[in-house]
């Protein structure tokens, strides 16, 4: 046997590990699933809980007073594992009862019926009564904001939300409080989520095993748009919605439906089924004339020129440093996000187009995010009260609205999105994944700066899931130097390090959320499996492939909305439609 | 209610005085309690600010401790011991007693800003037994029917 | 001053001795003949107690009494007064020693302090009716030797608690303080220090009984550029204050042997956890590490050696479960003190990462003694697997309620009735509670057992830290253990399922039970619950909480029995179930019950037999406590 190699005994099944495998996933080699709820690992991303503490997945060691929890057991050599023994059984019951008891049983219309961890594991462990019910139940709060629905009494007290926000976002707005029974937790101070610097990236409520955290649901106010004849209702699904929503259909993960996402949309009764990916390559065509400007002033010498220059798009991004960074706000570009240029197109030069008001217009985006449902309400991005974009769902919402609307998703026919908004390029589609923007921008910008034909399409150097990359990508000569980072404890790095002035990258991509857009809040729960997000990720950059324009300059509707209505990248109606500006929230 | 500025200066002072390490939490959440004699949101947020850490911390550990607090403490803390050596010799009883003659609760405040209660876990007079402390006062052997007196002779 | 090196300490310890030999002389041989100077004695040193008990009884005004009546005498050449640490009989306290008769005056008041000068001091004569008598035989006990609270006990880890001034170094220099450590320093290595701890047998005086001289052995093993030494002088059982009174009598001994467990893993940082809420001892042990620090006996290069080690203090603030190690590890790091899994144990990975010893107060106390007066003589004393002594907390409803120390082995009879002078106004004994939250309740037929900690543990309590309170026949034991629930649920940090709800819910059904709303379902769900709780908990607390409900089911199940069926509380303590009435014989109508009645249940005219009203009485007892005529009946 190899030195750093451990045999054990798991229910009679001899196993070989490597030293520091814990029980849990020297089960899972052997096909032992021992049930937890507490913990989560998403592999290959810094997503990680596993604080031992619900006591769900204790299994008997033998030569042990107590149970061991399985998750954070280490393997020892020679080790006995019981995982089914009547003791184990017993045990686990007892404490999924407890859970229940502070619990309530309203499972018929929660939010996360039959997504829900726990009661895969009440099901699982074949509870059929209650018996601790009836006792006082933990302290409750509720709260709706734009974008997270807060149910605390559903709060089994797994900790993970409070792992992501501070270890994944280190954002530090959840966090334990008090202790004993009373232990819950909450945004700072026991405040409300709009009263803290939560950036509302949602990936609480994408870990969270019950239905305390979850996505604040807009479906019905859609249904009713939807049937108002009086109201001309636009979807625009986000380019990582197509990699996600089969799953919701019991479709593989990694299934791209785009086509069948066009159709659904019609069906549900939308007036034209556009598409943010029309949106994506706008912002290319923005933010890589914002990139070129500010270089050439850089290389020109200026000194006040805001080197780098950081994407835009991702709104829980915007918050972060909004919130934390009010010095630095000269570094994001001004481009909006890819879904408000849509919605300020969609309002302007469509409605023109089409002839009919503003007013009558319900844009609606079809979104991966949560924080996209709180950038639709930003004040900035209404035009005399009326928003550019209406309101924002999840994937999941959309999935439930099409199960709702008796539609049968697999079976649906491929078609195309609506003209003049539902052209798109591979650049539009990459969107979705960290580094996508960035690899998108630069296909542009390279193109744009040397005034060649770039040789090789692919910028393998920003591609992957490390939480911050870095590439030198050659511009005639000129060494551009760029990063990009996803998970804002990650965009954390970099932000001090730019404000201590030790950064000398010229561009900069930041994804909130943790593989970018395809591992968004609202995407069909990964459950923390990263062999999820790793098929989304391969359908994206399949479809890319598949695309016959890949760069955005070369989608023929986006030239022609320049020529029939914008001028020209940065016009001055490009900048009052598409850009926008950003203040200073710091909590004082 | 906003901090005076020479407090929000002592403060920044005493997590000066730690090295503004985070480790040093608790420490600095002890001085700061004793110098204002309690630790306001306001107050929270400053140490926050100077150890870099998120506020959310630093209120998930004054949440933790019973020692900690963000409501200002009467002018004369009442402690009754709950120890196993008073509570045997009835001192459930004279807690009782002086939620009754106070009209408050546990951890609260009179209206009149003259007396907290709170409980705690044996001062080590057993022998005294059962015990209560008022400020800095020990009072031993004490029955229900003693409360009232001695409530009343404290001078405003 | 010049920090001392290995001969320097030697000549300090010469000189205090000298200072300190009327206090030993006279435990060699207290002689009637030199009370006082009238017969010639030459000194006479005033030992009083200063410890946090003796102080709340005014300790610190008759030691100022004391004083001023000496210099008004005219006498302050011959006669010192010095405070203490605890004497351990608190029952008795404030306690005034007079040195070399070893005369112990009890319950002293500080206007007593003129008449023990005046007459004990100078004129040579006891003042009689301060002494303690023996409830036995009823004659007074002079000399603390003959009585029996003291008889049985072997002080060990309170070897200077009540003997020396705790703010003076010297004095524990005298006794032989710091020789362990110089010694250590001077020839010895780690390993062979290591080793006498492990051949004595010393185990973890905290709760578990871990043997030290292993602990020690792993955090040296662990190879880091830090290691820490921490004492954990977080005592948080309700009721126990053995580890305070270590520190408020005898800090020097928990510094001496930091330092040597610093020597001996290969540290030269310590950090003591101390609960806020002992100011006193927080007092007492930053003197000492003042003191200790300018006597070279911390800092850089201890005592002129290469070895250099420093002390720091961290605070507690108020939670029991920083008691355990990582979450008391969480806490110095200025987070919650929430426990983590074990392993990595702290000796691997403990504060910031660090090997990390900890060893409690009571522990680190008994290092020193071990070292000088050698394993052999350490491991002689006690049983075969629990060597030495275990300080107690007597407390509860027992004549002399105070701080003990006895060798391992020892029985609960003896403590209980020999020590402890036996229970209260004569009340019969129903049971003893030891090892606090974690403990659990020991009855009659545990009174023969030897206590050690595999006896304590096989009889379903456990050695705890030392808290052991006595019960008697007004205890009601499901509200015992309801009391004991009460305090973990409190102080729970809620991390773990079985332990956040788990416990919460076993309180649900206790207190249903008191209320007499329980079933023979609950007393089922309850052993059900605390067997899961046992299991399955995170840390050593949860794991233990259980423990109180479990002892009192099996050593108590009919008094269960009886609240759930008979809604009967044979103790009277379970208030919803008692039943208020006016015997009409007995009351004579003279209204003092219905005056002081809360909620104006009673009603009767004068000088005519009064009747409570069921509905509207709280049962809160008022009116059995003043009726001077004993008419009141609880059923």
């Amino acid at each position: 046997m190899e030195q750093n190699m451990i045999q054990l005994t798991i229910d009679n099944h001899v196993v070989e590990v490597p030293k520091g495998t814990t029980i849990l996933e020297a089960g899972k080699q052997i096909g032992i699933e021992i049930p937890t709820l507490c913990h989560i690992d998403l592999k290959g991303t810094c997503v990680k809980n596993k604080p031992a503490s619900c006591r769900l997945c204790v299994v008997e060691v033998e030569g042990r007073r107590n149970l061991a929890p399985a998750c954070a057991t280490d393997c020892m050599p020679d080790m006995v594992v019981h995982t089914n023994s009547a003791r184990v059984i017993r045990a686990r019951k007892t404490i999924a009862e407890l859970i229940l008891s502070d619990h309530p049983n309203d499972c018929l219309t929660c939010p996360k019926c039959s997504d829900c961890e726990l009661q895969r594991l009440v099901m699982r462990f074949n509870i059929r009564k209650m018996p601790f019910n009836g006792g006082e139940q933990s302290e409750r709060k509720r709260e709706l904001t734009p974008a997270i629905t807060r149910n605390m009494e559903k709060c089994i007290y797994c900790r993970r939300c409070e792992s992501v926000c501070n270890n994944v976002q280190s954002v530090g707005v959840l966090g334990a409080v008090r202790r004993g029974f009373d232990t819950t937790i909450a945004p700072t101070f026991d405040k409300m989520f709009v009263d803290t610097n939560c950036t509302y990236c949602g990936q609480c409520v994408a870990v969270c095993p019950v239905g305390a955290l979850t996505e604040r649901d807009y479906t019905d106010q859609l249904m009713d748009d939807l049937t108002n004849p009086d109201k001309v209702v636009i979807a625009q699904p986000a380019p990582a919605v197509r990699f996600a929503l089969g799953e919701e259909f019991g479709m593989e993960p990694g299934t791209s439906v785009t086509g069948k996402l066009a159709s659904s949309l019609r069906s549900l009764g939308f007036d034209y089924v556009f598409d943010t990916d029309f949106g994506a390559d706008l912002t290319i065509m923005e933010e890589g004339a914002e990139i070129l400007h500010r270089l050439k002033k850089f290389l020109a010498g200026d000194k006040d020129v805001k080197i780098p220059i950081m994407t835009s798009c991702c709104p829980a991004w915007v918050n972060f440093y909004e919130h934390e960074y009010p010095d630095l706000l000269g570094h994001p570009s001004s481009a909006k996000s890819p879904a408000q240029m849509f919605g300020a197109i969609t309002k302007t030069y469509c409605a023109e187009k089409m002839g009919i008001p503003r007013e009558k217009i319900v844009v609606v985006s079809i979104m991966p995010c949560l924080a996209k449902k709180y950038e639709c309400a930003r004040p900035e991005f209404k035009v005399d009260g009326n928003p550019d974009v209406d309101y924002s769902i999840s994937t999941r919402e959309l999935a439930r609205l099409i199960k709702r609307a008796n539609i049968r998703f697999t079976q649906l026919p491929d078609s195309d999105f609506d003209s003049p908004l539902g052209e798109s390029t591979g650049a539009a589609a990459i969107f979705g994944i960290t580094g996508g923007v960035m690899e998108a921008a630069l296909r542009t910008v390279y193109e744009v700066y040397t005034g060649q034909t770039l040789p090789h399409i692919e910028f393998e150097q920003v591609r992957g899931f490390e939480g911050i990359r870095e590439a030198t990508i050659d511009l005639n000569g000129f060494p551009l130097k760029v990063c990009v980072a996803h998970t804002l404890s990650n965009a954390r790095k970099i932000m001090d390090k730019l404000r201590a002035g030790e950064l000398d990258y010229h561009v900069v991509e930041i994804m909130a959320c943790p593989g970018g857009c395809i591992g968004g809040a609202g995407q069909p729960y990964h459950h923390g499996n990263f062999e999820i997000l790793n098929a989304r990720r391969n359908a994206l950059y399949a479809e890319d492939e598949g695309k016959k324009l890949r760069k955005s300059h070369e989608n023929p509707d986006i030239q022609k909305l320049y020529k029939e209505f914008l001028g020209e990248p940065m016009s001055e109606k490009a900048h009052h439609l598409l850009h926008t500006h950003y203040s200073d929230k710091s909590i004082k | 209610m906003k901090l005076a500025c020479n407090v929000v200066e002592q403060v920044e002072a005493i997590c000066d005085k730690h090295g503004n390490k985070p480790g040093e939490l608790i420490n600095i959440l002890h001085e700061a309690q004793s110098m204002h004699g309690y630790l306001p949101e306001e107050m929270q947020r400053i140490i926050a600010r100077k150890l870099g850490i998120p506020a959310s911390k630093v209120y998930g550990v004054v949440t933790f401790y019973s020692f900690f607090t963000m409501t200002p403490k009467g002018k004369h803390p009442i402690s009754v011991c709950l120890g196993t050596a008073c509570y045997v010799r009835g001192s459930e009883k004279l807690l009782d007693e002086i939620k009754r003659v106070l009209n408050i609760e546990v951890g609260q405040t009179t209206p009149d800003g003259k007396f907290s209660l709170d409980c705690l876990r044996c001062v080590g007079a057993c022998g005294l037994a059962p015990v209560v402390t008022i400020g800095e006062q020990v009072y031993g052997r004490l029955e229900p029917k003693d409360v009232k007196k001695i409530l009343d002779e404290i001078p405003d | 001053m010049k920090t001392l090196n290995f001969e320097d300490l030697t000549q300090v310890r010469k000189k205090a001795q000298a200072t300190l030999s009327v206090r030993e002389l006279s435990y060699a041989a207290a002689d009637e003949s030199s009370c006082g100077l009238a017969v010639g004695t030459e000194h006479i040193q005033l030992l009083c107690c200063g410890g946090t008990g003796c102080k709340a009884s005014q300790s610190q005004k008759i030691v100022e009494n004391l004083k001023a009546c000496i210099e008004a005498n005219g006498i302050a050449d011959k006669v010192q007064v010095i405070v203490t640490g605890c004497f351990g009989f608190c029952e008795k306290g404030p306690i005034v020693k007079v040195m070399p008769d070893n005369t112990f005056y009890t319950q002293v008041k500080p206007e007593d302090a003129e008449e023990i000068v005046k007459e004990h001091v100078i004129g040579g004569r006891k003042v009689e009716r301060l002494l303690y008598v023996d409830p036995k035989t009823e004659k007074t006990v002079s000399d603390s030797k003959h009585m029996d609270f003291y008889r049985k006990q072997m002080r060990i880890a309170l070897r200077n608690c009540g003997f020396i001034d705790p703010e003076n170094i010297e004095e524990y220099i005298a006794r032989d303080g710091y020789a362990a450590l110089a010694n250590a320093l001077q020839g010895q290595t780690p390993e062979e220090v290591i080793d006498i701890i492990k051949k004595s047998g010393l185990r973890g005086r905290g709760g578990a009984g871990f043997p030290t001289g292993m602990k020690w052995g792993f955090a040296r093993n662990y190879q880091a550029e830090n290691k820490y030494v921490v004492c954990n002088a977080d005592e948080g059982d309700p009721g126990a204050f053995m580890d305070r009174s270590i520190m408020e009598g005898d800090p020097h001994s928990v510094i001496e042997a930091m330092a040597i467990c610093g020597f001996c893993i290969g540290a030269s940082q310590g950090l003591i956890y101390i609960r806020a809420e002992y100011p006193l001892a927080v007092h007492r042990l930053k003197i000492a590490i003042e003191q200790a620090r300018n006597y070279g006996m911390l800092g850089k290069n201890v005592m002129g050696s290469d070895f250099s080690f420093d002390i720091e203090i961290r605070y507690g603030a108020g939670a029991f479960v920083c008691g355990e190690e990582t979450a008391l590890i969480h806490s110095m790091e200025g987070k919650r003190g929430e426990p983590t899994l074990k392993p990595p144990f702290p000796a691997e990975s403990g504060y910031n990462g660090y090997p990390t010893n900890v060893n409690n107060v009571e522990t680190l106390a008994n290092v020193p003694i071990i070292l000088t007066k050698g394993a052999d003589w350490f491991a002689s004393i006690g049983t075969e697997k629990s060597k030495g002594t275990k300080v107690f907390a007597l407390a509860g409803k027992i004549n002399n309620v105070g701080l003990i120390e006895v060798p391992m082995g020892t029985t609960l009879r003896e403590i209980i009735y020999d020590i402890g002078g036996g229970v209260k106004n004569g009340k019969k004994f129903k049971a003893v509670q030891t090892g606090g939250p974690s403990g659990g309740c020991l009855t009659e037929k545990h009174l023969d057992l030897p206590i050690d900690y595999e006896s304590l543990g096989a009889a379903g309590s456990m050695m705890g830290s030392g808290g052991m309170i006595v019960m008697d026949e007004d205890d009601c034991m499901v509200s015992v253990a309801k009391f004991y629930l009460e305090f973990t649920v409190g102080e729970s940090c809620g991390k773990c399922t079985p332990c956040r709800i788990g416990n919460k819910r076993m309180l649900e059904i206790l207190t249903r039970i008191t209320e007499g709303k329980g079933t023979m379902e609950d007393l089922d769900m309850l052993k059900t619950l605390a067997t899961t709780i046992k299991d399955t908990a995170l840390c050593g607390l949860g794991q233990t909480s259980p423990n109180p409900v479990l002892s009192t089911l099996d050593n108590f199940y009919d008094e269960y029995v009886e609240h759930v069926k008979q809604h009967k509380c044979r103790s009277h303590q379970c208030k919803a179930l008692l039943t208020f009435t006016i015997n009409p014989e007995k009351c004579k109508g003279c209204g003092a019950c219905k005056k002081n009645c809360p909620s104006e249940a009673i009603i009767g005219d004068v000088r005519k037999p009064h009747i409570i009203n069921p509905y509207q009485c709280i049962r809160c007892g008022m009116c059995k406590s003043r009726c001077r005529f004993d008419a009141i009946q609880v059923f």
